[in-house]
């Protein structure tokens, strides 16, 4: 099953990864105040590095690629829990998820 | 080919999806936009003949993560409006990272370093015939087991911190207390009254009552 198809080549995989993981970096940049857009925008990136190990996994005929999307997905999961943890106690704590607010630390 | 058109099908909702995440006004409609990227990544991966990660991300993505998204912003009430970068003063900087990025990228993949159908390169072939999950799971469960039970501890840890952060003690509210209810004495939760005829015990005088 695992040469379904070849007939895209494996330059088309990484172009649409690429424009992926662009529109995540853009994601940041444009909502530089909402937390939630910003979690959502690094969902994103990761989903592009996904397409990247899997393509490479199709093409190089090898199978570590989907063993180690198995893993980022595991990433990808503990952070967004741990974000939105911290995105709830944030708002509770200050009635609002600015960004800009959290400055406590003085970073 | 047929396989074609659902390539580029697939990748065009994906990027319309991408770019709805970013441009979206109400996050709401944000999460939708990104359940439908989700979906046409898990069709992309079906192409790719990795059925496995396909059906995972559907189930982790759009059965938990868009959840989870969907919980924190119902719980949350925010006008998000407010929160739309009006100051453009990180635009420059930001396209400029973005710029470099995009053509290093873009000069990386057409450089033509990246061939298909070269050796295996960690040295784990895809099995012929037999199903992906068999394949991942023999693979998954020997050579990697540690690092398997390291996500699992991974996990664990990201569940416990969540529940630290989230977690608060509420004084105001009512909870029963076993201990003290089981302790409860005769003496101290209930009087026997001698109730007089064609008198109610509200009536009662307070000596009558012993």
């Amino acid at each position: 099953m695992h040469a379904a198809f070849h007939h895209v080549g494996l330059t088309e995989f990484l172009t649409l990864s690429s424009i992926l993981f662009m529109i995540g970096v853009c994601g940041i940049v444009l909502n530089r105040k909402n937390i939630i857009i910003i979690l959502m925008s690094i969902e994103l990136m990761l989903m592009s590095i996904n397409i990247n190990m899997v393509a490479f996994s199709s093409y190089l005929n090898d199978m570590g690629g989907q063993i180690f999307t198995f893993f980022i997905l595991t990433i990808a999961a503990a952070e967004l829990a741990i974000g939105l943890a911290i995105v709830t106690v944030f708002y509770r704590n200050r009635g609002n998820i600015d960004v800009d607010d959290a400055d406590m630390m003085k970073g | 080919m047929i396989a074609d058109l659902v390539f580029y099908m697939c990748a065009a909702l994906l990027i319309m999806g991408g770019i709805g995440v970013v441009t979206a006004r109400n996050p709401m409609i944000a999460i939708i936009f990104m359940v439908m990227s989700f979906f046409n990544a898990a069709g992309i991966f079906l192409l790719l003949g990795a059925e496995f990660i396909a059906l995972l991300t559907v189930m982790v993505y759009v059965g938990a993560v868009a959840v989870m998204f969907l919980f924190v912003l119902m719980t949350i009430d925010i006008d998000f409006e407010v929160l739309k970068d009006t100051s453009k003063k990180h635009l420059p900087l930001g396209v400029l990272v973005i710029a470099i990025m995009l053509s290093q990228i873009i000069l990386g993949v057409f450089s033509g370093v990246f061939k298909s159908d070269e050796a295996a390169a960690t040295g784990m072939p895809i099995p012929e015939g037999g199903e992906n999950i068999t394949h991942i799971g023999n693979i998954l469960f020997t050579d990697y087991l540690l690092p398997f039970q390291a996500s699992g501890f991974i996990l664990l840890t990201a569940m416990i911190g969540a529940i630290v952060l989230t977690y608060r003690k509420r004084p105001d509210s009512k909870r029963q207390v076993i201990g003290k209810q089981v302790s409860r004495t005769r003496e101290e939760s209930m009087v026997i009254l001698d109730v007089p005829k064609a008198r109610g015990t509200a009536e009662m005088k307070p000596e009558e009552v012993k």
